[in-house]
């Protein structure tokens, strides 16, 4: 039973990882790792951040 | 295959391999000092390449297994000619020849040409900011990668070739996957990579000069306003006259803004719980579909015709692409991604489980033909640029230059990524074959011939397709009746554009899996509905994508319109994009001659010198950095494509035959009126035939305008290589556009399955004091 909930969990955070859900994790990973200057952004502003610098640099779909 | 270092002893081998393997590549020698306190970044090239040649009998009869399994299927469907094959050896032919390709071909590929090198740090690590330059999991950023890549394309493509016969198209995909597309998207992705994950719009200019930079930059814009509304017109297709898809697939567009809005303001960056949530909406939304196309006024309500519904994709185009993207295209394109991968996942479960029988000739009646009914032209050129996406799409270029190389951990990911993603697709591409030949023979021509031929009724349709004198096939009308009531559609008769043949064969496939004939009509639904929405997310990030790219060239006369936050210059060039796609839309499904039928070789021509534009610029890099010898790895796919698409593009602009060429036709069309005639063809008014005139006149310059601007492309690459190459050999240096190398910091394995060198490696990483080593990407 163990073994099946892991590995739901394991195919959630891998579908979760293809998605882009934890990318305010690594933002902290980084923010920590990188010698901080300041608090970082909350996930709130960090989320608001992020899709609104794709307002002016659009990834591509494809066919 | 010996023990391998551990973290201490691999730094002291390290530095004992200095003098010794230095045959085998440049490596250690590549400028970069690693930081002596930690363990090596990269495994040793003298283990690796052991490892790669020691062969132990279990490794040699896995492989004799895998290649005897995939000959098998191969003498199958290409040499045995029973009255039916099974779908399964589809499944095992491809998945052989991919897994001898990735294991055998791009390592060749490694070792001569691209020599990744993972001392070296990838941008992901040199330029780490924690949004764009991300260090990503390979296995994450594999299924990202695919996610970026695939769409309806290949689900479409095969459906039209299936024409042929089901051998020409099979063979195309897997052969040209190996030897071409999978060796695009690779070198593109690693070559990108190696320039901080620059354009391939940049690449060309540095790498070609000011000519074939901005020839390859307007024939990309120019490419990409065909494509999109090429993909807009499958979607015309798909939902026309259907109250059940227009219904379902509108609904989209709310759940979408709905996600949007929960994810900005009520739960921040919970992506997987509102992709659930719209997941469930989009269920519910197929359903009540049914419902709503049952009652009478849903009927009436959503009973759209073509030109209503294109003309509503070109105002929702316009707006989609001038909201910010946290409203409607983020939140799609998690729901298209959650779609893609389940979507995928079911389907080939669904072949391996059902294995459906194939009735469907290795080569039909039309291969031998040029005037085949759902699209004209004969086998070579025209199935191969029919069939771009899963074979050889220049498209993926643009990705593989994009967002992706800023994502890589480590240089030798970029194979298992760039060239594994793209095996990927090809086998999207074989599942869509096999479900769109799945399906009867007469059904199949039924539905994707243009109304000209069909009549548009169920009894002219049954009718004109056996009058086709096709062996086995002898469908009547209630045949196309009862199927168009099982998938719950009012008729299915010339529902060209394969995404509708699709779903019929994916619902035929599902429904012998999960819910028998009463599911019929959810699946079928759910099919257009996945395909709509990849298609959509497409048309979306294209506008935009192409709407920038047209900002960035008129800013160089106007410097304005550099600035993209600025309203007015955004709003006019997304205008000027949407009204360029919309036009071609509109002449498409107004088309009196099928627009599909004669518009799709366009896409597929505009895709593969797309490709030919990406393996220029990647010839003129590989010419710098590898021996003459080894460059037929890149100028075999270049030539290929070149010869395909230029002949395709030679065909429709100088054949003498109606069917075929452009300006034949509109000769053609042209006489007829100044003759004085009413009708002419399938062309039934006076004002159809002057639309064919103006059609195809269109259709003939801007064959004429890509393939002129691809040989410009073409030629500047082979000067640029040919002087590379004679640079080399005079001894004298070629200017070097890559980044300069940074030493690694970080280790993690290029494949899915790491070797014992690489966990030897990895484990000494991990005994490394938590502050000593960067933060591990995050990782399930």
């Amino acid at each position: 039973m163990n073994a099946v909930l892991a590995g739901f969990r394991g195919f959630a955070g891998y579908l979760g990882g293809v998605l882009g859900a934890d990318a305010y994790k690594k933002y902290l990973e980084h923010h920590e790792a990188s010698g901080h200057t300041g608090p970082p952004l909350t996930e709130r502003e960090f989320w608001r951040e992020k899709t609104d610098r794709q307002d002016t640099n659009p990834q591509g779909r494809c066919c | 295959m010996g023990t391998m270092p551990d973290g201490t002893q691999g730094d002291s081998t390290h530095g004992s391999m200095r003098g010794a393997s230095t045959h085998a590549t440049a490596q250690l020698d590549d400028g970069v000092v690693p930081d002596p306190s930690l363990p090596p970044t990269s495994v040793d090239e003298s283990v690796r390449d052991a490892a790669d040649r020691t062969w132990t009998p279990a490794k040699i009869a896995l492989w004799a297994a895998i290649a005897l399994l995939g000959g098998v299927a191969w003498f199958l469907l290409a040499i045995v000619r029973g009255e039916t094959v099974n779908a399964i050896w589809f499944v095992f032919a491809s998945v052989c020849t991919y897994l001898i390709g990735y294991r055998f071909y791009s390592k060749v590929i490694e070792r001569y040409l691209t020599k990744p090198n993972d001392r070296r740090a990838t941008p992901a690590e040199y330029k780490a900011d924690g949004k764009d330059y991300v260090r990503t999991d390979r296995n994450v950023l594999f299924g990202h990668h695919f996610a970026a890549i695939a769409g309806a394309g290949p689900l479409v493509g095969p459906v039209i070739a299936a024409q042929m016969g089901y051998l020409p198209g099979t063979i195309w995909i897997i052969i040209g996957v190996v030897l071409a597309g999978a060796v695009q998207d690779y070198l593109v992705l690693f070559f990108s990579m190696r320039r901080g994950g620059r354009s391939l719009g940049q690449m060309a200019r540095e790498e070609l000069g000011v000519i074939g930079g901005t020839a390859a930059l307007v024939a990309t814009l120019l490419i990409m306003v065909i494509i999109v509304a090429i993909l807009a017109l499958v979607v015309v297709n798909a939902l026309g006259e259907s109250p059940w898809g227009v219904f379902s697939v509108g609904m989209t567009i709310p759940i979408a803004l709905f996600m949007g809005v929960y994810l900005r303001f009520i739960r921040p960056g919970k992506v997987m719980e509102v992709s659930l949530i719209g997941f469930v909406l989009l269920m519910a939304a197929i359903i009540g579909g049914g419902a709503v196309a049952g009652t009478e006024w849903g009927a009436a309500f959503f009973h759209l015709d073509k030109v209503t519904i294109a003309w509503g994709l070109i105002v929702y185009g316009f707006i989609a692409a001038i909201l910010p993207v946290w409203l409607l295209l983020a939140p799609r394109d998690y729901l298209s991604t959650f779609m893609k991968i389940g979507v995928i996942v079911m389907l080939a479960l669904a072949i391996i489980v059902v294995r459906p029988e194939i009735t469907v000739p290795a080569f039909s009646e039309f291969a031998g033909r040029d005037n085949g009914p759902v699209f004209s032209g004969a086998l070579f050129p025209f199935l191969f640029v029919t069939i771009a996406c899963g074979a050889l799409s220049g498209f993926h270029a643009l990705i593989a230059s994009g967002t992706t190389p800023k994502l890589i951990e480590k240089e030798r990911q970029t194979r298992l990524i760039g060239y594994g993603g793209m095996l990927m697709e090809s086998f999207v591409a074989i599942m869509a074959l096999v479900a769109a030949i799945s399906i009867d023979r007469g059904i199949y021509f039924a539905m994707n011939a243009p109304v000209a031929l069909t009549g548009g009724t169920v009894e002219t349709a049954a009718a004109w397709v056996n009058s086709l004198g096709l062996s086995g096939v002898n469908i009547t009308a209630g045949d196309l009746a009862q199927t168009a009531k099982d998938v719950g559609e009012q008729s299915i008769v010339s529902r060209s554009g394969g995404a509708p043949t699709l779903a019929v064969g994916l619902a035929h496939i599902m429904q012998q899996f999960i819910g028998g004939t009463a599911m019929m009509a959810f699946w079928y639904h759910f099919a257009i509905m996945f395909e709509a929405l990849f298609i959509l997310t497409a048309v979306d990030a294209g506008t935009r994508v192409a709407r920038f790219m047209l900002q960035d060239s008129i800013g160089n006369f106007v410097p304005k319109f550099k600035e993209h936050s600025w309203r007015p210059g955004a709003w006019l060039c997304t205008a000027i994009m949407v009204a360029a796609w919309g036009a071609v839309l509109l002449m498409g499904v107004t088309d009196p001659l099928g627009g599909i039928n004669t518009l799709f070789p366009l896409f597929g021509i505009a895709n593969q010198l797309l490709a030919a534009i990406a393996l220029s610029v990647c010839l003129a890099i590989a010419a710098k950095r590898t021996a003459p010898k080894y460059l037929w790895i890149v100028a075999a796919p270049l030539a290929f494509a070149a010869v395909v698409t230029i002949t395709a593009s030679f065909y429709k602009i100088f054949s003498p035959v109606p069917a075929v060429g452009y300006f034949a036709n509109n000769a053609a069309f042209t006489k007829a009126l100044a003759d004085g005639k009413t009708s002419f063809g399938t062309a039934k008014t006076q004002a159809a035939m002057e639309a064919v005139v103006r059609n195809t006149m269109i259709q003939g310059w801007l064959s004429i305008v890509f393939v002129v601007l691809s040989i410009i492309v073409i030629i500047t690459a082979v000067m640029a290589t040919i002087k590379a190459l004679r640079n080399t050999a005079a001894g004298l240096p070629n200017a070097e556009h890559e980044d300069p190398a940074q030493a690694s910091r970080v280790f993690a394995p290029a494949g899915f399955v790491p070797t014992a060198a690489e966990r030897d490696l990895a484990a000494a990483w991990n005994q490394l004091p938590a502050g000593e080593r960067l933060e591990k990407s995050g990782h399930h």
